[in-house]
């Protein structure tokens, strides 16, 4: 007998089939994975499952008896939690505190802290989830607060959970112990929906894979049946190239040259203490490091938003040290931002006033500080269609967008002005294969076609695939350059945690280097 | 999914913008219906007590007249706000920009004593937002360059406004006599009435012209409306307004300057917040004295937040105000519902459109998460 089943559950939004007819059983005691990409479908019928979303259509049963869930609360009754991406705590508040939350025991409005406290500490024994009963939320790591979360549910009982991308904002080490609570659970009985678009996750915790697509489910698997090129496959839907292909780079004359910069940080620290490079058109310059090692200032040195102490920028000859950002773009440079959401967007803008961002004082889409909203929407379109950005319309808001939609906007838009450097910042972070694919491909048809581009990145095997060049950055400082040819993971990871004999090996942030992502490797 | 391109979208601009005239119409409805209540409890009678207002403010041509004449300082002061909201600005103290741009107007309208019309008028209404400019332009410094609060700046200088005035009126610009009020306008510097453009004759044809009080800064409120929605759609001023008022980040990613959207965010701000005390000195009072405005400036919050800092919105929305401030003598004269029921309407008004906000950021959040992951 199923613990959980779904019939067919259809929900449309507008434009939009989000989940169609989708039918699923989950047993008692097992783990599945709902594997697909962004804007899959994933997130919506498991948000269907947990009240937050009414199905506009088919039937949920939970232990063979037809149920209807409008609410999380009715979920949580029915024995269903679920832990979301943005966790949903109260920060001031204890962990102890923001288990109970809505279930305290006690009477009469009193809260009985000392057995709160205990029934804490006897879940998080039980499942092997150590945690400070009395530690504040906003004192532990991103790691501790899903644990909060994690026993939060357990606390309210539920014998299903629900977990969604769960891993994207965990290190390596935290997916590791993730990944024993997670079968913990399954050892006490518990049953659990893993939501991931990361391949060889799956592979490692999954009893059983779903794969969807376009909101179907449209293959079910076994870890043992099938591997991640064939999990590619069912989840894109067509041969994913796992390993980048790029010609020999060619070297068409400098475009940037960086000498002797200096910058600093928001907290008036030097974060860049002396560096210098150029960068050739045709060339991909990948700048390795852990991140806070200079990185983001460096970048933000070049494309304008802050300015260096010391040194000078050139791009193609011209003096851009002091330009600002405005003055960057006009000169040239095309910068995708580390931060989609905070600086690649105005998520309350639509895609149309999202695409023109940076040209929005030329012509064709102004002129003489009149905007003619023909021209722009004519851009748009042309964006929509040249980058493949899934969208009813050029007005649908970039909030609307999945991540990958929404990178895929600033992608779009700063490739397509055209220019003569573009800076790649962690351009390929929280996508999936699909999308990372795609990403890949613009900045290699941009380095064919000439440009220069200056590539930041954590993942490594991002870095490896695509650099020609690999300079490693270390406190503020180029400690290493490589032909990407030449070199591996295993010697850039030493170089990036200060080994080299450049400075003291601190250890900390080492275990931040990016693991091989789904996208990059293979 | 990017086959059903146009229908869908249109729909939902549809849907989109019944949210937004139902939200606002519902506030007032339900703000009309609590105060009913209250008028009720309190023992008087909310129907005829709503019926005196909507007879005091649109019952008869002079009613109206009233209610436009209370009205024009509103659309421009609510017009300042919402284009300050825009931009993520609170111009709590379009109130002291609203007085500079009254002072200036008095003060430079007895010196152009003997232009024609068309040379005072103009002058005069650009005097007036030069100096509400100016008045916003030092908080606005302020705050692009040490970000300075402008809920605190702005508000201090209202005060700083207000007791210049106080001291004018009673010394260097003092009229002989009495009172503590300046020189009357020349009439070449006044906004002359509606009703005064139209022969006796016309009048007597068309006796819905006969607007009392009303008078042509309607016809500049009007027109200010239609320029700032302009503005903020098709200009690029409008749209850097727009888009650091949504996120600063990405517009200063996106080559736009924060701190200079800033400056002019704040100085356009107080030019349509001048301008409403201009209106009010050159076609009500002609003078400028100690009370001349009666906080337009701080109802203007109020109508562009009803007015969800729409800029033709808020033209309806001042008039709502502005009915309830002309309504209000006649409910009291007629219902014997003291004036200052009209007061718990406002704020109920108030406190549903701020409401609203707060249940649709939580319904938003709600269908942002499970949208999110669709596209």
């Amino acid at each position: 007998m199923p613990l959980l089943e779904l019939r067919e559950i259809t929900k449309v939004f507008p434009g939009v089939l989000a989940n169609d007819r989708v039918s699923i059983r989950l047993e008692r005691g097992e783990i599945v994975a709902l594997l697909g990409e962004n804007g899959a479908g994933k997130s919506t019928l498991m948000n269907v499952v947990y009240g937050l979303l009414t199905a506009d259509g088919g039937e949920i049963l939970v232990d063979d008896k037809p149920v209807r869930i409008k609410s999380p609360r009715q979920a949580i009754d029915l024995g269903i939690g679920m832990v979301h991406q943005h966790f949903m705590l109260i920060e001031p508040l204890t962990v102890t505190e923001n288990i109970v939350l809505g279930r305290e025991p006690g009477h009469y409005g009193i809260i009985d802290f000392t057995t709160a406290r205990e029934r804490v500490r006897e879940i998080s024994e039980r499942y092997g989830l150590k945690v400070d009963p009395d530690a504040k939320i906003i004192d532990l790591s991103v790691g501790m607060q899903q644990r909060v979360e994690i026993l939060k549910a357990l606390y309210q009982g539920v014998r299903v959970l629900i977990l969604d991308e769960p891993t994207a904002v965990l290190t390596p080490q935290e997916v590791t112990e993730l990944f024993t609570v997670v079968r913990s659970l399954v050892d006490e009985g518990l049953s659990v929906v893993f939501i991931t678009h990361k391949l060889e996750e799956v592979v490692a915790i999954a009893d059983r894979i779903l794969v969807m697509r376009d909101g179907i489910v449209v293959g079910e698997t076994t870890p043992g049946a099938t591997d991640e090129v064939g999990l590619a496959r069912m989840m894109v839907g067509r041969d994913v190239v796992l390993r980048v292909e790029k010609g020999a780079g060619t070297c068409g004359g400098t475009v940037l040259a960086v000498e002797d910069v200096h910058v600093h940080d928001d907290r008036s620290l030097e974060a860049v203490k002396g560096i210098s490079f150029s960068v050739c058109g045709g060339e991909i310059l990948a700048i390795a490091g852990v991140d806070g090692n200079g990185q983001r200032e460096l970048v933000e040195s070049i494309v304008g938003l802050r300015r260096p102490s010391s040194g000078r920028i050139e791009l193609k000859g011209k003096d851009i040290t002091h330009a600002n950002a405005r003055a960057s773009i006009e000169a040239g440079v095309s910068h995708i931002p580390e931060d989609r959401r905070r600086r690649g967007l105005v998520l309350e803008f639509n895609l149309a006033e999202n695409i023109i961002l940076g040209d929005h004082r030329r012509p064709p889409v102004a002129r003489r500080g009149i905007m003619h909203p023909r021209a722009i929407t004519a851009v748009a379109r042309k964006r929509i269609a040249d980058y493949d950005i899934r969208t009813p319309s050029e007005r649908v808001l970039a909030e609307n967008l999945s991540g990958g939609n929404q990178q895929k906007v600033v992608v779009a838009r700063e490739i397509g002005r055209d220019p003569e450097l573009l800076v790649a910042a962690q351009p390929t972070r929280g996508l999936d294969v699909g999308a990372i694919e795609f990403v890949h491909r613009q900045i290699l048809r941009e380095r064919s076609a000439g440009k220069a581009i200056l590539l930041v990145s954590l993942e490594l095997e991002e870095v490896l695939s695509l650099a020609d060049r690999i300079l490693v950055i270390y406190e503020g400082l180029i400690v290493k350059e490589f032909a990407a040819s030449k070199t591996d993971a295993e010697t850039l990871g030493y170089y990036m945690t200060g080994g080299g004999g450049s400075k003291l090996d601190t250890g900390t942030g080492a275990r931040q280097i990016a693991t091989p992502s789904a996208g990059g490797d293979q | 999914m990017s086959a059903e391109a146009e229908e869908p979208s249109t729909k939902r601009d549809w849907a989109a913008i019944a949210q937004k005239v139902g939200v606002p119409l519902a506030s007032v409805l339900l703000a009309m219906i609590i105060s009913s209540v209250i008028m009720w409890v309190s023992g008087y009678d909310p129907f005829a007590a709503f019926a005196a207002l909507f007879r005091g403010s649109f019952g008869t041509p002079k009613a109206f007249g009233d209610t436009l004449l209370k009205s024009t300082p509103l659309i421009l002061a609510g017009l300042g706000l919402a284009y300050g909201f825009r931009a993520n600005l609170f111009n709590i103290g379009a109130e002291g920009q609203l007085f500079m741009g009254g002072l200036a107007v008095a003060w430079l309208g007895l010196l152009l004593a003997g232009q024609p019309w068309w040379i005072t008028i103009p002058v005069l209404l650009l005097a007036a937002m030069l100096a509400g400019a100016a008045w916003a332009f030092i908080p606005a410094i302020l705050k692009a360059r040490i970000g300075a609060h402008e809920v605190i700046t702005t508000m201090m200088f209202t005060y700083i406004a207000r007791y210049l005035v106080s001291y004018l009126v009673i010394g260097p610009l003092k009229s002989p006599g009495q009172i503590p009020q300046t020189g009357l306008l020349p009439s070449e510097s006044q906004l002359p009435r509606i009703q005064s453009l139209f022969s006796e004759a016309t009048l007597q044809a068309m006796p819905f012209l006969k607007l009392g009080r009303a008078h042509t800064g309607i016809v500049v409120a009007l027109v200010a409306a239609v320029v700032v929605w302009w503005l903020l759609k098709y200009t690029t001023l409008g749209y850097e307004n727009r888009a650091v008022g949504y996120n600063p980040f990405a517009a200063e990613t996106g080559g736009i300057s924060v701190q200079w959207t800033i400056v002019k965010a704040l100085c356009i701000s107080g030019a349509l917040a001048g301008l409403a005390g201009a209106v009010e000195v050159m076609g009500v009072h002609y003078r400028l004295f100690d009370q001349f405005s009666s906080g337009f400036g701080f109802t203007g919050i109020a109508v562009a937040l009803l007015a969800k800092n729409h800029p033709i919105a808020v033209v309806p929305a001042a008039l709502l105000f502005g009915a309830m401030a002309a309504g209000g003598g006649t409910m009291q004269l007629e219902a014997n519902v003291p004036q200052k029921i009209i007061l718990i309407v406002q704020a109920l008004v108030i406190f549903f459109v701020a409401a609203e906000g707060i249940v649709t950021y939580f319904v938003r959040q709600r269908q942002k998460e499970a949208t999110s992951h669709v596209g």
